[in-house]
């Protein structure tokens, strides 16, 4: 790497109309937004700008922070499931032999390609009452109840009352997952992947098992990939939208279904973005923290 | 040490025993691989297929037809979304290819006071929730008196697709011998040929990567073109999430199933050519 | 000592990755409180043996028996033997003594044991202050001390090392090679080392197998592999050699006529049979060079002087025949001077005696 001063022209050349563009069209709305925040809405829902702290007082109110809260919640447990799916297949694909790699990560990847709203959507057909689920365990039940009564039991099953499973927070997190998943995987991929084998090697020797040398030698190791992983994950499944948009129901509203409803039909702008800038003060937060914790790091190797 | 600390064996493997990191080799791991992939998997399948089902309700497969795509090609208010889909994805994936590119360049090559902080938010479009970014263009362009159209769609793309070129290139570029460029110089050529023919062709096929992530991610987003789309300017996934706002009919299964095609065979393009370049640096 | 079974006995083993096969039915026996080493070039199959005696990998054939314990199926966990890695896996999240204490912690040693243990181990390896360090903060020597300790404080039957100098400079290697024998010595363990390092191996083990791919060439003391090779490829790998083909004229009373191309047949001492061709090998060390021709029963031969290669203590010398043979001899620089002895384009004789030429069948 070269120091920006060597070359200003070429520097300002590179970094300029970047620079420029993600400025106009990204970090100024971002702070137009705040300033909103702070604004007051008028009787046909135009925007005041103004200094108080009304809607930040509003969005933590019983019902708002209710709803905030079910996101974290929703989010939380929606990261805690794609670890624990994810771990094993990144786990499984990072000590695989070296040819079926490229062909197990391209299987993970190809999902992620396809369009959000269609991945979503996909699960509207498997959940409903009469999706590929219930139709399964209809089909279950009709062989289940054949055999009851062939066993002289006709009414020992009952009858079949297909599952609710769409419109509530249960389908909400599936979706969730579903869509996050490969955030997890690729990351954690990566990490294990770059991790040197004759760690998990000497712990073998040394006389630990395999889950002894998981948790008290791989997992530590891997942390900073688990923990980037992971925040990425919980971040965009509490602010996600779309998902609880279309798999969930009325105890499953989150956020973003909020925000959007502040932004559209509730015409309340200020508010929206108070409620907006609610998810990106912990992002911000976070990541001051860990670009000190960088900068910590490398000046401390520097020191050694 | 004596001979009682070796414990026997719990139980009698066979001589093609697995070596103690061979996770790929037993079975739990096998079986877990595949109910994940079974778990991305068995939805998209499911809607690719029944966009063939003759049968309009139905989920049980009552045999194969092509007239639920008939049926969306002669859409009209589909095929107009379509064709403003493609605009968008284009515009956007050049401007954003171009900015992009040389941004990531820039974050590889320079050192620079506050590069840090530089990093984060030139990054924060990858990691802020959607919905935050969408709302932020609808303010910003409201507050600009911009009406909505297919170019604050675009604008809004380019500014979202940017770091993820960025993102690609640097990751391109981290093989790059610098040498390469010092050779180059001390041959004779100017800092300018030297870009040209030395550091531009190593970059291609990052940027053939970077801009087809670009139009993909484009292509296919949703959230921040709803916020950003105003009358007239319904792109391809709006179009569907309103006519599944209607009614779940094969017809939208229909045209997912066109748009899963299209993302999926660029996927696959970048994907071959990236691992073709991969190979030939190699050899 | 000698009549004491085997520490480890390795029995026709061999291992295939894939059509690959990298030990080839292979057997050794290494003897209670040897130093050995694993000898070969790079690719040769001697890591792949080491892990297999691990238990990382698996034999695809054949049997391992360590202390009279058959190996097959029992894991790394559970052998009585200990690695030093090549990187040194020293894990980096845990300080000293937690990578030290780590292997008895994880086997059930009480805890009131544990510290006394990682101590004394630590002081064999001279890290007593060391322990609250992280291993980031410590040299690469350093590093090594702390696996080998990580590995001694689990009193194994055998310690296995996969080419435990070569991440180090040249000087502290010289002086690590002499630690790691006095350490041997100390603990009294029997030591398995891989190298690609013929020095390394001459000067550390008591005995040694050359491998090569995959098939085991010579197991012996440094000294017979050196001055008895039996092989081509054990000559040309332990040290120089000069080498020369050559058919069998006649044998006769423990000597051999052999008819060298471009040097007529001479005469060498030779125990047992030897017919067709075979290889005529001569150690550069060993060889004379003069302006006159050798008296009495020395083998000579005359040429030029191609090249000289100047190394301080001593000065390597190129030869060509006129018959297009090409010896190496070394000239000890036993006098202070600056310019060379021997000029490129000399013409001088080379000469050695019968008895230290070495006749190789395979």
């Amino acid at each position: 790497m070269e120091d920006w001063r060597k070359n200003k022209g070429a520097f300002a050349t590179f970094l300029g109309p970047a620079s420029f563009w993600l400025l106009v069209f990204f970090v100024i709305p971002l702070i137009l937004v705040w300033v909103y925040s702070f604004g007051e809405r008028g009787p046909q829902g135009q925007t005041y700008l103004a200094l108080n702290f009304e809607n930040y007082l509003r969005a933590i109110e019983p019902i708002h922070l209710g709803i905030f809260w079910k996101s974290v919640w929703i989010g939380a447990i929606s990261t805690a499931v794609c670890l624990v799916v994810g771990f094993p297949v990144a786990m499984g694909i990072a000590f695989a032999p070296s040819r079926w790699k490229n062909p197990l990560l391209l299987i993970v990847v190809l999902p992620f390609f396809t369009n959000l709203l269609i991945r979503t959507y996909a699960w509207i057909a498997v959940l409903r009452t009469r999706g590929f689920l219930n139709f399964g365990i209809e089909w279950t039940h009709e062989k289940l109840d054949g055999l009851a009564t062939l066993a002289g039991f006709p009414e020992a099953m009952g009858d079949f009352v297909p599952l609710e499973l769409l419109y509530n927070q249960y389908a909400v997190i599936i979706g969730l997952v579903y869509v996050h998943l490969p955030f997890l995987i690729l990351p954690l991929y990566a990490t294990l992947e770059k991790l040197d084998r004759s760690y998990m090697e000497a712990s073998l020797d040394l006389g630990a098992g395999q889950w002894r040398t998981f948790f008290s030698v791989l997992v530590p190791l891997v942390m900073p990939g688990i923990v980037s992983g992971a925040l990425l994950v919980f971040i965009l499944s509490m602010g996600n939208f779309l998902v609880p948009d279309l798999l969930g129901g009325t105890d499953s509203l989150m956020i973003g279904n909020l925000i959007a409803r502040e932004y559209g039909a509730a015409r309340d702008w200020p508010f929206g973005s108070a409620l907006s800038f609610m998810i990106m003060y912990p992002v911000f937060i976070f990541f001051v923290i860990n670009a000190m914790a960088a900068r910590y790091r490398t000046h401390k190797r520097a020191a050694a | 040490m004596t001979e009682a600390t070796i414990r026997p064996p719990r139980r009698r493997r066979s001589r093609s025993e697995i070596n103690p990191l061979d996770y790929l080799k037993r079975p739990w791991m096998q079986l877990t691989l595949f109910l994940s992939f079974l778990f991305l998997y068995f939805p998209i399948v499911t809607l690719v297929a029944f966009s063939f089902n003759d049968s309009k309700r139905n989920i049980t497969w009552k045999g194969f037809t092509w007239k639920y795509y008939e049926k969306a090609l002669n859409n009209d208010s589909l095929h107009d979304a379509f064709v403003n889909s493609m605009i968008v994805a284009g515009t956007s994936t050049v401007v954003s290819t171009a900015l992009g590119a040389m941004l990531g360049l820039a974050l590889h090559r320079y050192r620079f006071p506050w590069k840090g902080t530089y990093e984060g938010v030139a990054h924060l479009p990858i990691v802020i929730p959607e919905i935050c970014m969408g709302v932020a263009m609808l303010v910003f362009f409201n507050a600009i008196g911009m009406k909505l159209s297919l170019t604050t769609i675009t604008v809004s793309h380019i500014a979202f697709t940017i770091p993820f070129v960025a993102v690609v290139i640097r990751a391109r570029m981290t093989g790059f011998d610098v040498s390469l460029e010092e050779a180059s110089r001390d041959l004779g050529a100017s800092e300018w040929q030297t870009f040209w023919h030395v550091t531009f062709p190593y970059m291609i096929p990052g940027l053939v990567a970077g801009a087809l992530m670009a139009f993909v991610l484009s292509l296919d987003d949703f959230v921040i073109t709803f916020f950003t789309a105003g009358v007239g300017s319904t792109t391809f996934p709006i179009k569907i999430y309103s006519m599944l706002r209607f009614s779940v009919t094969p017809e939208v299964n229909a045209a997912s199933t066109v748009l899963i095609v299209i993302t999926l065979s660029l996927t696959l393009v970048a994907m071959i050519v990236q691992s073709r370049w991969a190979k030939g640096r190699q050899q | 000592m000698t009549d004491q079974p085997p520490i480890i006995s390795i029995r026709n083993v061999t291992k295939r990755f894939g059509t690959v096969t990298a030990v080839d039915d292979v057997s050794i026996d290494i003897k209670r409180g040897e130093f050995f080493a694993l000898l070969g070039p790079s690719g040769c199959g001697k890591t792949t043996l080491l892990r297999m005696l691990a238990g990382f990998e698996t034999a695809s054939e054949g049997s391992i028996e360590i202390d009279g314990q058959p190996m097959l199926s029992v894991p790394p966990n559970r052998r009585p033997v200990n690695m030093v890695f090549q990187s040194y896996a020293v894990f980096p999240h845990m300080t000293v003594f937690d990578n030290v204490a780590y292997g008895l912690k994880v086997t059930g040693v009480p805890k009131a044991q544990v510290a006394g243990q990682v101590r004394e181990a630590l002081a064999l390896v001279h890290l007593e202050d060391y322990g609250r360090r992280k291993p980031d903060q410590l040299s690469g020597g350093q590093r090594q001390r702390v696996a080998l300790a990580r590995a001694l404080v689990k009193k194994p039957k055998v310690l296995l090392l996969d080419e435990p100098l070569s991440a180090l400079d040249a000087k502290l290697r010289e002086a690590m090679r002499l630690e790691l024998v006095h350490l041997q010595h100390s603990v009294g363990i029997t030591f398995v080392i891989v190298t690609h390092d013929q020095d390394e191996a001459l000067s550390m083990a008591d005995r040694a197998a050359v491998m090569d791919h995959g098939v085991v060439r010579q197991i012996a003391a440094p000294g017979t592999l050196y001055e008895h090779p039996n092989s081509r490829f054990v000559a040309d790998f332990i040290g120089k050699m000069n080498l020369l083909e050559a058919k069998v004229a006649g044998v006769s009373g423990g000597r051999l006529a052999v008819e060298i191309d471009g040097l007529g047949r001479i005469d060498v001492p030779h125990e047992g049979d030897a017919s067709g061709e075979i290889g005529i090998a001569v150690r550069p060390e060993k060889t004379r060079l003069s302006k006159e021709p050798p008296a009495g029963d020395l083998i000579g031969l005359k040429g030029k002087v191609s090249d000289v290669a100047y190394y301080g203590n001593e000065s390597h010398v190129l030869l060509d025949t006129d018959t297009g043979v090409r010896f190496t001899t070394t000239v000890q620089n036993e006098v202070r001077r600056t310019d060379s002895s021997v000029l490129i384009g000399d013409n001088l004789w080379i000469s050695w005696s019968p008895e230290d030429t070495l006749v190789l069948s395979e």
